[in-house]
Parts: structure tokens; sequence; C-alpha cells
């Protein structure tokens, strides 16, 4: 399960329209047994692309500094489909880092934006369900 | 010592550390130290033909060593070595 505050929700939303027309992505910290994403890290994408994204190298360290000072760890990683669903694509399943993390989509598909979470292990796609919480 | 930060995937090698301290002058040097110590992590940063992975980002301390001098860059005793996996999808 996926617990995101207000905040989280909301600023994964803003940077996956602030990065249209390419697809948004980021960083995920928290405190990885209890699922809650405390602290949202837009980053660049490096690829600079409607169909793919690198989360920027260099943002990529600063985030995990930054949450390492918090007492926190990086425990996923959030992305925009632009004309999709909120599914992860081959791609994303094939570069799947870490088996720990959550693999958050947001697709701006539709109208309304929607946002989705997965685990992927060896290859395997695992929906969980994202529970939002009051401040 | 120059000090190497391992991400959460890596640390299940390395008997559960975060931060490990290794010998070296060059990056080369550090990693090879780091197997010695760890060796379930070869051929998770460098590859078989020695080269960096390219599913992990390395620096020294805020400068990615791709665009320093690789495995031949030069580290001191303060230095912090950060390993990180490369995000990416589509």
């Amino acid at each position: 399960m996926l617990r995101l505050g207000p905040d989280a929700h909301l600023r994964m939303l803003a940077h996956a329209f602030d990065g249209l027309p390419d697809e948004a992505c980021g960083l995920l910290a928290g405190v990885p047994a209890t699922g809650k994403v405390d602290v949202v890290y837009p980053c660049r994408n490096a690829a600079a692309s409607a169909r793919v994204y690198t989360v920027h190298p260099l943002d990529h360290l600063h985030a995990d500094r930054d949450a390492e000072s918090r007492g926190l760890e990086i425990v996923g990683v959030f992305h925009s489909h632009t004309h999709t669903d909120a599914y992860p694509s081959p791609t994303d399943v094939e570069q799947a880092p870490d088996p720990t993390w959550h693999y958050v989509i947001v697709s701006l598909r539709d109208s309304v934006p929607t946002l989705r979470s997965y685990r992927i292990t060896d290859g395997t796609i695992d929906e969980e369900p994202v529970v939002l919480e009051g401040r | 010592m120059p000090e190497i930060r391992l991400p959460t995937v890596l640390r299940q090698h390395a008997g559960g550390q975060a931060s490990i301290k290794a010998h070296g002058a060059t990056l080369g040097d550090v990693l090879e130290d780091l197997v010695r110590q760890f060796p379930l992590l070869a051929g998770q940063v460098v590859t078989d033909e020695g080269t960096l992975h390219k599913f992990v980002n390395v620096y020294r301390d805020d400068e990615d060593v791709r665009y320093l001098d690789g495995l031949d860059t030069k580290v001191s005793d303060d230095d912090v070595i950060s390993i990180l996996p490369a995000v990416a999808g589509g």
C-alpha cells in the first residue's frame, strides 16, 4: 500500500502537468516500513521526451542527500504518461531498478488525471492500493 | 579513506550497510577494494569488461564521474563516492 499526504498527491499531479508536452518524473521519500511518502522531489526529465524519462542524475543525488538529512530514504519514483494509461510500459518494467520501490504513474490521457502505484519485481507488475491521507 | 554510499538495492550485498570505507587513490581502486570486502557486489557497479555499469550513476561528491575520468577519477580520503541506480522508463 502507498500512503500519500495531500501535498504529495498534488505535487505529483502538478509536476506532471508542468512537464507537458514531455513526460515528467520525480522521486519519493519516506520511511520504507510505513509505505508513506513524506517528501516528493520533482526532478528534471533528462531524456526530455514525451515517450521516455530519465531522472536527471544530479537531481537524484540531491534528492537522496536531502532525504537522508531528514532521516528518510528514496522509496519510489513517479512519472507521467502523457497519452497512455497509468500502467507500466515494457520499458518501465525492464528498467525498474529496485523491487522495494513504489512505482507511481500519473496518466494525463483523460481530462482528469489518474494516479496509480505498482510494485515491480523481476518483471512482474503488482498494482497496490493508494491511500490519500489528510493533514 | 573515501566513503562509499550504496543505494538500497545494493545494500543486501554489503551486509545491509549504507556506507562503507574503502582504500584507493582512484575510483577504480576504491571500487575494487569494495568488491574485495563484499564479493557479492562484483559485477553490480563495474562490468566484467571493466567499465562502469550503465544502470548506475557514480558521483565523487557532487560530480558525475562520467564527466570526470570515469574509473580513473582521482579520489582523496575525504571524498564521498555515491552510487545510485539510473532511474528511467517510458
